[in-house]
């Protein structure tokens, strides 16, 4: 049989050849061999100093127009020896996600044949049961199709022609609203690097929303600036509200406080603004924050729908959580007055009885629709109705 | 009444790198898993290493070519033997080159007659002595018929060190010398990591093929552990996922049985540029004076 030949015309082993060597290499078992030619002055010298460095084994001989021959070692195997398969990088082929992915995975591909040994990187999240949902891959995908840009999505020039009573108003829920997107950021972030790699989509549909957080703030900031307004007061009632949500170590009840309860009740708050704001800038922002925001509760949603069915326990932990945050909070002033009555300032649109006593019943409105939206989250959670209408009514009054 | 020693086999080897402790806490673990009581020392340089070895404060040392030269002829003069017991098989057949400019119009050795040549480290068996012994054999003597230009980088590290080479490659590459002294392993290193550019040098001249590294036992050391520790060594596999991290800090794809045979041309180096004497005395007076620095 005559033996493969690889011509390295010119080129040296200083310039690259030896990737040419390897693919011929990458052909043959140990044992088998290549020949080499090429008109390099020093060819056979650099092929047999680096076939050392490769556990090769290099002969300079003239076999059927070779240089040099070259036997494979079987060093160069070795990483495949005992390598394991990762799952899969498509979510959903059989056995593409591991229940309990190794530690020495790593950072590994998902998919990747996996060279055993090496580091144990330690990710506290990695049972596939207590974090996975099959739907965070599409909602990655419509988080990227949705993601806007702050500085073309909205038009900023649109005129500002409220009252300055109104836009203090304004003013001041933008403020309130940056110091919990704040915590909406801060709380997936957190979370972020304790996600073991293999779970890609999970750590894409949390590193996402932590985006869109960061966007959503710049907004916010953006158009409570907009009239060259300082902003208004953050409260320590708010702040510590946002607080008892930072100091949550479990990943499931932080996700259930943060986004079911919290970021789900803002979608209310998002629509009414964006039904009742008084200029057409915040309405946008409100719409465009809303569509993320709603996003990010279908995310949690899905993956506490899954996580309920594989740990029915679950829901009692999820229902002390906000028992215990509830009495945590007693001693706090809930939501900050201005900010109760800035809602209803702007969504009266008027500085008058009759606006006041409008915007009054929109934000009556707006309290019932908050509440009457998480009880039917917490049935989709599997909560009876008097339960979850007791959890809601236990939520926090700051909203988030 | 039965006394159990628990007094581990002790390897000496010189600490030339931060990855010296990698290696060596992990062979030491490995070998603990494998049933055999090792423990290492480190050492900041070669000679103290040899003469810690003569006195008895090590079973067997990780020992440079150089260092092996040393520990041969202090082991002579003392009226004992040392001997080359295991080394890596990328320890065998190694040459040095005299690289020069691709666009030089130096083609011939003859023509470094009143160039200048650079070198590693003064104590660099590969960069400094093996060439400089290779081309004194070709008729030019350092220091009367060329100009050398020592790169002494960690010096009492026997050239470990790979900066030494580095730096001459450098200023090769820059025009300041005419020539380059380097392994050939580090030549492709040098291309690899870019310090070279692709067709900048050409080899104008090569050693004839030496052996580096080695592990190094005295007579009067425990043979059955010494044959255990040996066997043990030769034993690890690069597809054990274990210890092919160690192996490849180490640089090696396996463990081959010790040979001296590779050390005749260093030996010869040596004798030839008065580094060190028959009786494994320091000779070299650069050499000695830094040491003493």
């Amino acid at each position: 049989m005559n033996l493969p030949i690889v011509d390295l015309g010119a080129l040296g082993l200083d310039g690259g050849a030896h990737v040419l060597v390897r693919l011929a290499l990458d052909d043959c078992r140990p044992g088998e061999e290549i020949g080499v030619r090429g008109s390099h002055p020093d060819l056979v010298a650099d092929l047999v100093t680096w076939c050392r460095t490769q556990g090769h084994q290099c002969v300079p001989r003239g076999d059927g127009g070779a240089d040099a021959v070259v036997r494979r070692g079987s060093a160069s195997w070795a990483a495949w020896v005992g390598a394991e398969r990762s799952g899969h990088p498509d979510p959903h082929t059989d056995s593409a996600i591991a229940a309990h992915p190794p530690a020495a995975w790593g950072l590994a591909a998902r998919g990747s044949a996996v060279e055993p040994g090496g580091p144990e990187p330690v990710f506290r999240l990695d049972v596939r049961d207590e974090i996975w949902t099959d739907r965070a891959g599409s909602l990655y995908a419509q988080a990227v199709a949705g993601q806007w840009n702050p500085a073309s999505a909205i038009d900023w020039l649109d005129p500002i022609v409220h009252g300055r009573e109104i836009e203090r108003a304004v003013v001041q829920v933008m403020t309130f609203l940056v110091e919990n997107e704040e915590a909406a950021l801060v709380v997936p972030a957190r979370f972020l690097g304790q996600v073991h790699p293999h779970f890609r989509e999970i750590q894409q549909m949390l590193a996402v929303t932590i985006a869109d957080e960061a966007r959503h703030i710049e907004v916010f900031t953006r158009r409570a600036t907009l009239t060259g307004s300082e902003l208004a007061l953050s409260t320590v009632g708010g702040r510590a509200s946002l607080q008892s949500l930072l100091e949550e170590p479990d990943f499931a009840i932080a996700s259930f406080l943060l986004s079911v309860m919290g970021e789900g009740t803002f979608v209310s708050l998002l629509g009414f603004l964006e039904r009742h704001a008084p200029d057409p800038v915040t309405r946008r922002i409100a719409r465009l924050t809303r569509q993320d925001e709603a996003r990010h509760v279908a995310f949690s949603l899905a993956h506490l729908e899954r996580h309920v069915q594989h740990e029915p326990g679950l829901r009692a932990r999820l229902a002390s959580a906000v028992e215990r945050r509830h009495r945590a909070l007693q001693g706090t002033a809930g939501l900050n007055d201005d900010v109760f009555d800035a809602l209803v300032l702007l969504s009266g649109g008027a500085v008058s009885p009759d606006a006041v006593a409008l915007g009054w019943q929109r934000v009556q409105q707006l309290q019932r629709e908050m509440a009457e939206h998480r009880q039917a989250r917490l049935g989709r959670l599997g909560f009876s109705s008097g339960e979850a209408e007791t959890l809601s009514s236990l939520h926090t009054r700051n909203f988030m | 009444m039965c006394v159990v020693s628990l007094r581990p086999f002790v390897l000496g080897a010189v600490a030339y790198d931060p990855k010296v402790v990698t290696i060596w806490e992990g062979f030491k673990q490995w070998f603990a898993d494998q049933g055999f009581a090792f423990d290492f020392v480190l050492y900041s340089g070669y000679e103290a290493q040899a003469e810690a070895h003569l006195a008895g404060h090590v079973d067997v040392t990780w020992d440079s070519p150089l260092c092996w030269v040393r520990t041969r002829r202090l082991a002579e003069a003392a009226g004992t033997r040392a001997h080359a017991i295991v080394m890596r098989d990328s320890d065998q057949d190694l040459t040095s080159l005299v690289l020069v400019r691709a666009d030089s119009n130096l083609t011939e050795v003859s023509q470094l007659r009143g160039r200048t040549v650079a070198v590693g480290a003064v104590d660099s068996p590969q960069a400094t002595l093996l060439p400089l012994a290779h081309l004194a054999g070709l008729g030019l003597e350092p220091g009367s018929d060329f100009t050398v230009r020592r790169f002494d980088v960690m010096v009492n590290k026997h050239g470990d060190h790979v900066g030494g080479e580095r730096d001459a490659v450098k200023a090769l590459v820059a025009g300041e010398v005419d020539a380059a002294c380097v392994i050939d392993g580090n030549h492709l290193v040098f291309a690899k990591e870019g310090t070279i550019a692709a067709g900048a040098v050409r080899v104008l001249t090569r050693t004839a093929p030496f052996d580096h590294c080695t592990m190094t036992v005295l007579n009067g050391v425990d043979t059955a552990t010494t044959d255990r520790f040996a066997k043990l060594l030769l034993s690890m596999s690069y597809d054990d996922p274990a210890v092919r991290p160690l192996l490849r800090l180490e640089g090696l794809k396996e463990w081959r049985v010790g040979r001296t045979t590779g050390y005749a041309p260093l030996e010869a180096a040596v004798d030839r540029l008065g580094f060190y004497g028959a009786d494994g005395s320091i000779l070299n007076d650069d050499y000695r004076r830094i040491l003493a620095s």
